[in-house]
């Protein structure tokens, strides 16, 4: 009974192993950021339906965890595509190269809004970029108008703005880990430091500086880490009707009649507003593929042309309805033909 | 002498009734956690269950399809090719403009077409292809599934008129109200959630694809971690001497079972993917992950069970002549089996359970196929449940619960099991 389990055992490993070995995978694995997993499941799925290939496998890394893994080498153990919700950088450009993956197709697919948003039980909020910088920000430029810096003073909306209600700031946002928190203090944070003439202008002297002034979130409390899933925020903000939450979108959209988006310099986050550009904070979604691996692992060409095909990320395809906000018509042309054509990433 | 005797007596009469108090307080301290215990059970079941369970319903919607072969473009229905790609979402939308035929501008078409799943045409297809001759050219009342929108619109509604209208726009609702007052609406049981995989959209997604991939994860872990736990424990309790060095193991093996699994995640990430270059997401790699993980458990309750097995009866058996081995495998193993089982059982439903470790090899990820053996990409139950519950989509939030109630049942059963091997088969000495 025994030598029997114990041979069964060994044959099963040696034959999963054999089996293992002889297998060149068949689909296409992608890894990379969590917010643009949402639309790139979606058409994964399409793809694994509407071919004869298999659905893609899509893995929810984060988008620098994503392109570490993508620039690994090149090989089917390594991924084919990782999913970002901002540019690749230059070092990891580099990186790659360093491991073999020298040719890059870089696709810009749309963008993606990131709201601050409150319970509908109480009051939308008239926010601009400068607001959000004075309340969250860790160092603000000194109050009395000399050019120094203090630690943040403010407690409550009132005190950053008094237009403003006042009720304590109270920020549920993601943690530093996060795309949705980088791109929020680039675009959201800085763009009201910026309107500090001096702080503007630390840019071209220490640049260290005027990054680390205007990136840095308060720690004491007003901004709370509220973890990576924008559900329970949603449910957070149910709860507590004075706080704000940072989420993406497509969370708004989908929760409408719990939450409502504020207005940031006077714009609402509407599906139309964060289309042509007025609402001030979003940002880029971008896939990457491994060249090399095109003609090897099936049916990644036909991914790419299913992605930019006009009904997946077109104005009325179905990426958009899952909120993901497309590109102007002439960029998608534009994009498009690149992909068309596989041409290399230019820095 | 019987001053004293009295005057202890005294004593403990003085403090009997304080002494009986204490007693019951601290009869009545256990029974507060338990009842604690038992309260926070209840709410938890509650909450799931009362969110989950109506996800077990789907909503469907009645409409009079009619086959017209120009639309789906089939000219002879014995070829295969054209009843796989005939437009049977076309037959759809116009089934859905012949019943609202005030619809007119392309946006509100949209909107209507939305109604309707994405998935309806390849169910349509499905039931098409059974009796094309007969059907085509004809017109047949068929129920399809309705979008997940209009699904959460349903489920919602109360008596009084009141629901979530969440996404579904003032168009829609009318129309979703026009064929409730048809009675062309109805919720059926929802057979999907248990024979597809993942999806996107909450209408068609299922957990038939984690439930496979959690099957062969625990199988692969069950033939690695038992035969080489138990070999372990019989070799430590049975044959290695007591010396520093079995100590040091003894403390490694303890130590190893509080180590978070998350680090061996990291070491099947080190080794069977970057070193020994197994493919992310299978089955496999997922279940060698598992086993580093359970073996601790098995071999620490494998031991415990070969250690109660009284050493009367190994001097027995040595006695009559019987080799070390023998004495092993014919009395001892067989006596300390229910004990091991039950610490297989136990390792089993805590891996059954796991999702970090997974997250480091890749099997959190959207995996629609269902797979089909221990080498295909595959997910497992939690990281399912932590899926859905990150996604946008509304009617994900039912299926979340309605996934964590099918985890506990499988749970469930799995503890029961193991309660049940121990007091069927335990013997008292």
């Amino acid at each position: 009974m025994k030598k029997t389990l114990i041979t069964a055992t060994l044959a099963a490993t040696t034959l999963a192993g054999a089996q293992l070995a002889a297998a060149a995978r068949d689909y296409i694995t992608i890894v990379g950021s969590s917010t643009v997993f949402p639309f790139a499941t979606v058409v994964a799925e399409r793809f694994g339906r509407g071919t004869t290939f298999k659905t893609p496998n899509v893995e929810s890394t984060g988008s620098g965890g994503g392109l570490k893994l993508f620039c690994n080498g090149v090989g089917v153990q390594h991924p084919d595509i990782t999913n970002s919700s901002r540019r690749i950088k230059a070092s990891e450009v580099e990186m790659c190269h360093e491991n073999g993956v020298t040719h890059i197709v870089e696709v810009l697919i749309g963008y993606d809004g990131i709201v601050l948003a409150n319970s509908v039980k109480s009051r939308p909020m008239q926010l601009t970029r400068k607001d959000i910088f004075l309340a969250l920000a860790k160092e603000i430029p000194n109050p009395d108008g000399t050019e120094t810096l203090v630690a943040n003073p403010y407690k409550t909306w009132k005190d950053v703005n008094p237009a403003l209600p006042s009720t304590r700031i109270e920020v549920l946002g993601p943690p530093p880990t996060s795309g949705t928190r980088d791109a929020f203090a680039e675009l959201a944070l800085e763009g009201g430091c910026k309107a500090f003439d001096w702080v503007a202008g630390l840019k071209k002297k220490d640049k260290n500086k005027y990054k680390s002034v205007c990136h840095t979130v308060r720690e004491d409390g007003p901004y709370i880490d509220a973890g990576e899933n924008d559900n329970l925020i949603v449910q957070k903000l149910n709860a507590n009707p004075n706080a704000l939450g940072v989420f993406g979108f497509s969370f708004l959209d989908q929760n409408s009649d719990k939450v409502q988006g504020s207005l940031i310099d006077n714009r609402e986050p509407t599906f139309e507003s964060i289309a042509d550009g007025s609402y001030p904070v979003s940002r880029p979604l971008y896939f990457y593929v491994k060249k090399a691996h095109v003609g090897v692992i099936p049916g990644i060409k036909e991914y790419l042309a299913e992605f930019t095909s006009e009904r997946a990320w077109g104005e009325e395809g179905y990426l958009t309805e899952k909120g993901m906000i497309p590109l102007p018509d002439q960029e998608r042309a534009k994009v498009g033909g690149n992909v068309k054509m596989l041409k290399n990433l230019a820095m | 002498m019987n001053k004293n005797t009295q005057r202890t007596i005294d004593l403990v009469n003085r403090n009997l009734a304080k002494r009986y108090r204490a007693e019951k307080r601290f009869r009545f301290y256990g029974l507060l956690s338990i009842s604690f215990g038992l309260l926070c059970l209840v709410l938890l079941f509650t909450d799931i269950i009362g969110k989950g369970h109506s996800a077990f319903l789907q909503t469907y919607v009645a409409l009079d399809v009619h086959f017209d072969a120009d639309v789906l473009g089939i000219d002879n229905i014995d070829d295969e090719t054209q009843l796989t790609v005939a437009n049977y979402d076309g037959v759809i939308r116009k089934a859905l403009l012949e019943r609202f035929s005030d619809v007119r501008s392309r946006r509100d078409k949209r909107q209507l077409y939305a109604l309707v799943s994405n998935g309806a045409g390849f169910d349509l297809q499905d039931v098409f292809r059974e009796r094309p001759e007969q059907w085509l050219g004809k017109t047949e009342t068929l129920w399809l599934l309705a979008d997940d929108d209009v699904d959460t619109y349903v489920k919602s509604r109360t008596a009084s008129g009141e629901a979530f209208t969440g996404r579904l726009s003032e168009n829609q609702q009318r129309w979703v109200e026009a064929l409730i007052a048809d009675e062309r609406i109805e919720k059926r049981f929802n057979t999907i959630f248990f024979t597809s995989g993942d999806s996107r959209e909450p209408e068609l997604a299922g957990i038939r694809g984690a439930i496979m991939g959690s099957l062969f994860t625990l199988m692969v872990t069950l033939v690695l971690s038992f035969p080489i736990g138990v070999a372990a424990a019989v070799y430590l309790e049975e044959y290695a001497p007591k010396n520093k060095w079995t100590d040091l193991i003894e403390v490694n093996i303890n130590n190893l079972a509080a180590v978070p699994s998350i680090i061996f995640g990291l070491l099947g990430l080190a080794i069977f993917i970057n070193f020994f270059e197994m493919p992310r997401s299978i089955p496999l790699v997922g279940g060698i992950v598992l086993t580093l993980m359970t073996l601790p458990t098995i071999i620490i309750s494998s031991r415990a069970s070969i250690k109660a097995v009284p050493p009367s009866i190994r001097e027995a058996a040595l006695g009559i002549g019987a080799s070390k081995m023998q004495m092993i495998l014919h009395h001892v193993l067989p006596l300390a089996m229910p004990g091991m089982l039950t610490g297989a059982i136990i390792g089993m439903a805590q891996a059954l359970g796991e999702t970090a470790p997974l997250l480091m090899i890749g099997m959190v990820a959207f995996i629609v196929d269902i797979p089909g053996g221990a080498t295909d990409p595959a997910t497992v139950l939690p990281v399912q449940i932590f899926l859905w519950s990150d996604s946008p989509e509304r009617a994900f939030v039912e299926r979340t619960s309605a996934a964590i109630m099918v985890l506990l049942a499988f749970l469930i059963v799995m503890n029961t099991l193991a309660v049940w091997l121990r007091k069927r088969l335990e013997r008292r000495w």
